[in-house]
């Protein structure tokens, strides 16, 4: 990495956090707050550097007077929704905002300078996103909602989860599909023209000037516009580094999982020890630990704003009524369905049925199936309990049937007991489902 | 099950010596066990030299887990019939060790009682669904079966490949009871049908569930050469 010189180094650092910032990170911070990469304003910051040497005091003041910012909400990876040209365009803005601070501090600048740069910044963005993660628009965009979820998971919090998880979304950068490749062609073309239109502009604009400083200038701008083009070649070289760092973090949270695995089951194994004498609070605990490893296996928890899901209500209420009765219930679900108003009425009657399996089932596991395939949804609650005969129900159980009976019914369903002595007890719940 | 002439020689294959202990004393005096083993390379070799009838095979093991058992037994030759036995719930594993070659699966935290039927059933060449695993079933086969099924009346799965791909009504219907929790001669009285015509069907499921090339199976096998 000693291709670039320090200031300009932007390879390694653009995948990392605060704790990983340049200098005095102002323009990572710029880059989080505008939501663009930090390459990309270093790399106009460091334009106005070289042009004037400006770059480098509206640095130092912006490192003065800019707060330093607590650590990111999310990370600068994850902001793929806007297009590699708006994102161009927006570069070309920000170049030119520099350029025109430049001026009010009363350096010469002539225009001369500042559209060619603008030009340059444009095509520079355009021909650098796609080495970094970003040539696929809105690739990595699916990451975004559960980032940046609020006060949400253990993962949250910890700069070090942040940075591991902020980088992995940078990886595949592969174009999937034809339309993809043309897309990425047009847009390297769209660059490469742009940084040379900047450096013809540039040249032409200022031939009238002395000829020393034409020679200079003419070489910065074949030194600039040589370095535009041959970046991603270097990129690309510091890229492969980043893609071990990036297996070396996943081959690091494989081995957390295991110790969160471990951990859990150890642990759960530990008190099932040490509370053999009571069988109920032993299955209680094996099945909650089985119940939050699964999920966290699976990685099921479901993002903020999603909307809910039939088999994750019943499963959310199978383990209450397993936390609060001590009776094994366990969900079976095939298909799945969102929850309108009268599937929350399905989920109420169900919990109720389980809460009455649980209680009069003998202690017997409850067997939950729900099917949500063509046209309706049913759910079968089941226990092996003693069973009742229809016609001698008891007293105390007629106002439960009545809650499940009754609710499905005010909601266009139907719900049935089925029961005989010995026999255990099942409740069927069907409800029509409303068209999509 | 009383026509099983002599109790089936069993090897437990867990990695979690807790594990084998237990199950161990809760299948004692019901099967013969043969003895178990902790990691995949101690079940290959057992499984040579003891020549179990079944084993009752953890899914997730270091060194590949159960399906590499499955694997490595079946490179050797005359392998036993295997029951998985595990508490992942997650499909692709499920899926997974059954297409491997399992006769069954059953989740750990199944009865001692159940677990012995479970293990004579599978000796006797049945298979064994959990409603866990007849949820999947019903999951992987749903929607409408191909049209070429249909068209052919697929009702009785004529062995042509289509049929594999598609549960007939009445396979259905036995899944949907399993995964609610139905014995097999509970069901067989609910359909009026003989215990052993229930067996037939979650047989031919069971190979079905083997063989098919359906979608949702291959998805969750690729899921799982992911994780691993």
């Amino acid at each position: 990495m000693a291709t670039t010189p320090a200031p300009t180094r932007p390879g390694p650092v653009l995948r990392r956090d605060v704790e990983h910032r340049m200098l005095g990170g102002v323009c990572a911070g710029l880059a989080r707050h505008i939501g663009i990469d930090p390459i990309i304003v270093r790399v106009a910051f460091v334009a106005a550097a070289t042009a004037g040497g400006v770059g480098v005091v509206v640095y130092l003041l912006a490192w003065v007077f800019l707060p330093a910012g607590d650590a990111p909400a999310a990370p600068v990876w994850l902001r793929t929704s806007r297009g590699t040209i708006e994102i161009a365009v927006g570069i070309a803005f920000l170049a030119l905002s520099v350029l025109l601070t430049f001026r009010a501090f009363g350096l010469l600048f002539s225009d001369v300078i500042v559209w060619p740069l603008v030009l340059v910044a444009a095509g520079a963005a355009l021909l650098w996103r796609q080495w970094l993660g970003g040539g696929l628009p809105g690739g990595t965009v699916h990451r975004a909602p559960e980032r940046a979820a609020p006060g949400g998971d253990a993962a949250g919090p910890r700069p070090a989860d942040r940075s591991a998880a902020g980088r992995r979304p940078a990886l595949p950068a592969a174009p999937a599909t034809p339309a993809d490749r043309a897309a990425l062609v047009s847009r390297t073309s769209l660059g490469v023209a742009l940084v040379i239109a900047a450096g013809i502009a540039f040249l032409s604009a200022t031939g009238s000037l002395s000829a020393a400083r034409d020679v200079v200038l003419s070489v910065l701008v074949v030194a600039v516009v040589l370095a535009v083009i041959f970046f991603p070649w270097v990129l690309r070289l510091v890229r492969s580094l980043t893609e071990e760092r990036a297996e070396r973090v996943r081959s690091q949270e494989r081995a957390e999982m295991a110790a969160h695995l471990h951990d859990s089951v150890l642990q759960t194994l530990a008190l099932v020890q040490q509370r053999s004498d009571d069988p109920r609070a032993v299955a209680a605990l094996a099945r909650r630990q089985e119940r939050e490893l699964r999920a966290w296996l699976s990685r099921r928890a479901p993002a903020a704003g999603d909307p809910p899901r039939l088999a994750a209500a019943l499963e959310t209420a199978a383990s209450e009524v397993e936390r609060d009765h001590g009776v094994a219930v366990e969900v079976v679900a095939v298909g799945d369905a969102d929850l309108d108003a009268p599937g929350e009425a399905l989920v109420a009657a169900a919990r109720e049925a389980m809460v009455n399996a649980a209680k009069f089932g003998g202690g017997s596991t409850v067997d939950v199936y729900a099917e949500a395939l063509d046209g309706e949804i049913q759910v079968y609650v089941r226990d092996r309990g003693p069973g009742f005969s229809p016609d001698d129900l008891p007293a105390d159980r007629r106002g439960v049937r009545e809650s499940i009976v009754g609710r499905m019914a005010r909601h266009g369903g139907k719900g049935e007991i089925h029961s005989a002595p010995g026999a255990g007890t099942e409740v069927e719940l069907t409800l029509p489902r409303s068209p999509a | 099950m009383t026509s099983v002439p002599a109790a089936p020689r069993v090897l437990i294959v867990d990695d979690h010596q807790l594990f084998r202990a237990g199950v161990r004393s809760e299948l004692e005096g019901r099967v013969d066990i043969a003895g178990d083993a902790a990691t995949v390379d101690d079940a290959v070799r057992e499984i040579a030299s003891l020549a179990p009838d079944v084993v009752l095979l953890d899914v997730h093991m270091p060194d590949g887990g159960g399906v590499e058992v499955i694997r490595r037994a079946a490179a050797q030759g005359d392998p036993p019939r295997f029951l998985a036995l595990s508490v992942s719930d997650a499909a692709e594993d499920v899926i997974a060790v059954i297409r491997a070659g399992a006769r069954g699966y059953v989740t750990k935290s199944i009865s001692g009682e159940e677990l012995a039927d479970a293990v004579r059933r599978v000796h006797e060449g049945d298979a064994v669904f959990s409603p866990k695993l007849a949820g999947f079933v019903l999951d992987a086969f749903a929607g409408a079966p191909p049209a070429e099924a249909l068209a052919g009346g697929g009702d009785h799965g004529t062995g042509d490949d289509p049929a594999l791909d598609h549960l007939t009504p009445r396979e259905r219907e036995v899944l949907r009871h399993l995964a609610r929790g139905y014995l097999y001669k509970e069901i067989a009285l609910r359909l009026g049908i003989s215990t052993k015509t229930v067996e037939a069907h979650v047989s031919a499921v069971l190979r079905k569930l083997q063989l098919s090339n359906r979608h949702e199976l291959s998805r969750w096998a690729v899921e799982r050469r992911l994780v691993e």
